[in-house]
């Protein structure tokens, strides 16, 4: 077990981090944006795990924080579903380019 | 070189290639179900680091929630087999060269600040604990947080609702009109050929 080192495992969430960032830049899809989000949150929960199980392995203040922000993404994605078909209603695409009403 | 940490590397090579997988992927479809997979691989790199609730917790939640949500929404706002336009050649390479910078950069970092590595061997989460400490109002108790976080998944069930309901088409003035027709006195018949002619498209109005 502690023959990986914690940086190790930091890289490990950091590729996940910028590989979602790749898909947040390249994306014109809301559903696929959204998939790139969701990847970004899973890298920051995997670094509270991993930072609370190597440095402080007698608390558990990253279990918690991971567990609030696994509830808040999925409240996020929710909300962020229940945007895409509302605007699919009205627009017949959920193409970002194609949402510019409120661009100035 | 042990076990445990080749099975740590194939979990992690495994969660980073179906990422790419998924956010290049040129089919949305596919593209879901390699997030899924990637999810899969993260939820085993919590089985590996010995925090089986976490773990739990992405399988329920991830896996079979939102990826779900996610596939859900595909199907109802266009068709799973097309293909999507690609991204610009100028924006791939600018994207890529973002992403590869920040990455070396974080790598950077995270290789000259020297943390301890001293993984200790007896760290384990008991879901009795995490319980405990979670409803808990002492000074490290998360009661308020747990609250507030109730509070906010409340107000997004019934945000999503109120988003995604359909818009009443018009139905008050088809009533009042029904009860117009109701007042005045009309002989039974005639009322019988009146109601027999106004078909759909006088009622029904496009929005």
């Amino acid at each position: 077990m502690s023959t990986v080192p914690l940086t190790h495992i930091l890289f490990v969430s950091t590729a996940l981090f910028f590989t979602g960032m790749y898909g947040l830049f390249t994306r014109r899809n809301m559903i696929t944006i959204l998939m790139s989000v969701e990847l970004i949150l899973n890298s920051v929960n995997i670094n509270f795990v991993a930072f609370n199980k190597y440095l402080y392995p007698q608390k558990m203040e990253g279990i918690f924080f991971t567990i609030f922000i696994i509830t808040i993404a999925a409240a996020e994605a929710a909300v962020a579903i229940a945007i895409v078909i509302n605007l699919y209603r009205t627009h017949k695409s959920i193409d970002v380019d194609d949402a510019t009403e409120m661009k100035w | 070189m042990d076990t445990s940490a080749i099975i740590f590397y194939a979990i992690s090579a495994f969660t980073l290639a179906m990422g790419l997988m998924a956010v290049t992927s040129s089919k949305i479809f596919r593209s879901a179900i390699w997030l899924l997979l990637s999810l899969v691989g993260i939820a085993a790199l919590y089985f590996w680091m010995q925090v089986e609730f976490i773990a739990a917790i992405q399988i329920i939640v991830y896996v079979g929630g939102i990826v779900v949500l996610i596939i859900f929404s595909i199907f109802l706002t266009q068709q799973a087999g097309t293909k999507m336009p690609k991204p610009s050649l100028k924006r791939m390479i600018a994207s890529a060269l973002a992403a590869l910078f920040g990455l070396f950069f974080s790598f950077n970092l995270i290789n000259h600040y020297g943390f301890s590595n001293t993984g200790s061997p007896h760290f384990s989460v008991s879901v009795n604990d995490v319980g405990t400490q979670m409803l808990s109002t002492t000074e490290h108790g998360y009661i308020l947080p747990f609250e507030v976080v109730s509070m906010l998944l409340l107000s997004a069930m019934v945000g999503c609702i109120v988003i995604a309901i359909k818009p009443p088409e018009e139905q008050p003035k088809k009533d009042k009109a029904e009860l117009e027709n109701e007042h005045i006195d009309i002989p039974e018949t005639v009322q019988e050929y009146v109601d027999a002619t106004i078909s759909e498209p006088l009622i029904t109005t496009e929005v």
